[in-house]
This record gives C-alpha cells, structure tokens and sequence, in this order.
C-alpha cells in the first residue's frame, strides 16, 4: 500500500519531474497532475507495474473550469490487490482539449471516455467508438460546460419550456 | 354475454346505434403500447399487476404498435425518445389514443425549468387524450385515466363535422331524422334543452 506522496516520487522518478505534479495539501484528498500525452504510459505503468496494480479505473469524469478557459479529466484509480487508491488529474486548454484514450489499459474507460465527450466535449485520440453517448447524435453543444447554451429547438421541438 | 343474460323474455336481437355498438367494443379492449419510460412506469406495472388488474376492464399490454389501441407515455420523454415515441405512435392503428401519466409526461416535471434533454409535454409531438396528474401516479389514477378515456370514447360518433372532444347535443326530430351537433353554452342550446326535454341528451367532454 502506497501513499499519494509515495506514488508521486516513483511517477516522478520514471517520467521526469516535469510530467508530473503533486498537489498534496487539497481538502479531500490529494491528487497527481499529469501532462496530457503522458497518460497512457503513466496509466499503464500504475496498471503493471510491481507494488502499483492499479488494476481498477474506479471513475473517469469531466471537468469545465470556466475562469481558466480549461478542461480536465480525472482518473479514480484503485487497487484491488494492493489496495491503495490515486487521483490523477489531466488538466488541458479548452480550445485544444485531446488526450490519447486509457480505454486499452482499462475497458471501463470505454463508456466514461464518451460521456467525457458528450458532456464536456474532450476528445480522446485512438479511443474505438468515438460517439455521444447520451445525448441524440445530432445534439448541438456539451451540456455539462459552464457556457453551455442550450439550443432552441431540436428536430422541430421546442426545447424550453 | 354475463351481463345480458337472461335479461330478455322473448328475443335475442339487441337494437342498438351502431356508433354505440362500436364505441362499446372499442372502449371495452382497450390494449395499451407496452412501453415504460421512467419511474411513472412502475406505477403502471402495479397498475397491470393482480392487486389493481388492468384486465377486468380488457386492457392488456400489447408489445407491438400495430396491435395497440391507447399508448400510455408512462414518464419523463427526453428529446431523444420524443422522436421515438412520436414514430411509434404513428405506426400505431386508428382509432388510438393517447394517456399522458405524470407530471413529466404532462408539462416537463421536475425538468422544466433545468432539463435540456426533457421535452416539455409529451403533447408537443402527440395528441393527448388523458392527462394523468401525479409525480408519479398511484394506481387507482391511472384507473381513472381509463375510465376517462372510455367515457370519451363512448361520446364518438360517425357523423362528419362533430368533434368527439367537445360537447355535443342529439336532437331526435322524429322519424329517421336524428341531429347530432356541436354545440356551445349558447342560449340557442338552451333553448334546444327546453323544447326537446326528453330526447336531448347533452354529453360533455369529461376526460382531459
């Protein structure tokens, strides 16, 4: 079982200081912010690698920060083994917000990955089944953005009340 | 024929308006689009289930549009399933109706002011026959939608230019001549109740 810090400076020590960045003293807990086209190795070295076995993506979701122009992707990660837990955050600008897809390292990235898209409108490079997920094909915006502005009508019917 | 039997002394022909005779028949088989959109659709499980047995008044769960009488929106209709449930009702034979159970069905709901993806109204995109008030309904509610619905359906009638909707007024002229109009809460109505007291038989709108 590692801690946050423990699992930081072995991140650190294999991806270079740079890639990685501890944010210890958050209220809840504390999380690792990781360079966007870092991910799928840094995802796959927790998945493997000896004492990490971060066999378990608990929860992939979407964030909108609205004053910073950015958007992030969080990774709930948990080991089912060794039975530790790590936050990583991926924080992007909102007019070039791509990563690479984790969705060959945990399948249950599938799904969350295109809810991400969906809501957020955070594209995944190399993911399967890039699609919406919720809302119709067609659907105009991300609706879980902080501008989001929903559209007048959808296919003739009048959204608003 | 349990209620008719031996009821009658010497004959077994029934006379009978045959808008009568088909509005009876249509009332008493009601079969409904077997299809559950939210939590309103549990309510209409119950509903069908042995303790308030949909079945005693012939309403049935048909899984086929083109089987079904009445489609029963039973909850919230996202933009998604509006065009869904507009393609089934379409694919559904006449006569058909339609009951709109629960808040969401009716005007939005909870989503009205908030849901993006909620349509405001299941009757923005088919016609609605029944509202049904609830968040969701009991039961006993939906019951009363049917029984709604079958009084409406009793009040059709095969003659052009009535609207089966609103209130309408048979005149008994004698002979073969029998008027069946639309009429309004005007004095002329009045007047037509006062002069035929036993033939006029007003019957209003009681469904929605």
């Amino acid at each position: 079982m590692k801690t946050t810090e423990e699992l930081h400076q072995l991140l650190s020590e294999t991806f270079g200081d740079e890639t990685v960045t501890l944010k210890a003293d958050e209220k809840v807990a504390p999380w690792i912010v990781v360079k966007p086209d870092r991910i799928p190795d840094i995802a796959k070295f927790l998945r493997d690698g000896d004492g990490l076995r971060f066999d378990s993506l608990m929860c992939l979701s979407g964030v909108h920060y609205l004053k910073e122009n950015e958007l992030g992707v969080i990774y709930h990660l948990y080991s089912t083994t060794e039975k530790h837990k790590l936050i990583l955050k991926v924080i992007m600008p909102e007019h070039e917000a791509h990563l690479p897809s984790v969705e060959q390292i945990w399948k249950t990235a599938d799904w969350h990955e295109r809810e991400a898209f969906d809501m957020f409108g955070i594209r995944f490079d190399g993911h399967p089944d890039h699609r919406r997920i919720l809302c119709p094909d067609d659907w105009e915006g991300h609706p879980l953005r902080k501008d989001y502005q929903v559209q007048e009508f959808y296919r003739g019917m009048k959204v608003e009340y | 024929m349990g209620l008719l039997d031996k009821k009658y002394q010497d004959s077994n022909i029934i006379i009978v308006s045959l808008e009568k005779a088909l509005n009876w028949a249509r009332k008493s088989s009601l079969w409904y689009m077997q299809f559950g959109l939210a939590c309103c659709a549990i309510e209409m499980m119950a509903t069908a289930a042995s303790r308030y047995d949909f079945d005693r008044f012939g309403i049935i769960p048909r899984s086929s549009p083109r089987q079904a009488d009445v489609m029963i929106v039973a909850g919230t209709v996202t933009l998604k399933m509006a065009t869904r449930v507009k393609r089934l009702y379409e694919q559904m034979s006449e006569p058909r109706y339609v009951i709109s159970m629960g808040s969401c069905s009716n005007c939005g709901g909870p989503y009205w002011e908030h849901g993006y993806h909620v349509l405001k109204g299941v009757d923005r995109v088919v016609p609605v026959d029944v509202y049904v008030p609830g968040c969701p309904p009991r039961p006993e509610a939906l019951l009363q939608g049917f029984l709604h619905l079958q009084k409406k359906i009793m009040n059709e009638t095969l003659v052009a230019g009535v609207d089966p909707d609103k209130a309408v007024v048979i005149q008994d002229k004698g002979g073969e001549r029998i008027d069946i109009t639309n009429v309004d809460d005007t004095d002329e109505h009045k007047k037509a109740q006062i002069e035929f007291p036993q033939q006029d038989v007003q019957r209003k709108k009681e469904g929605a």
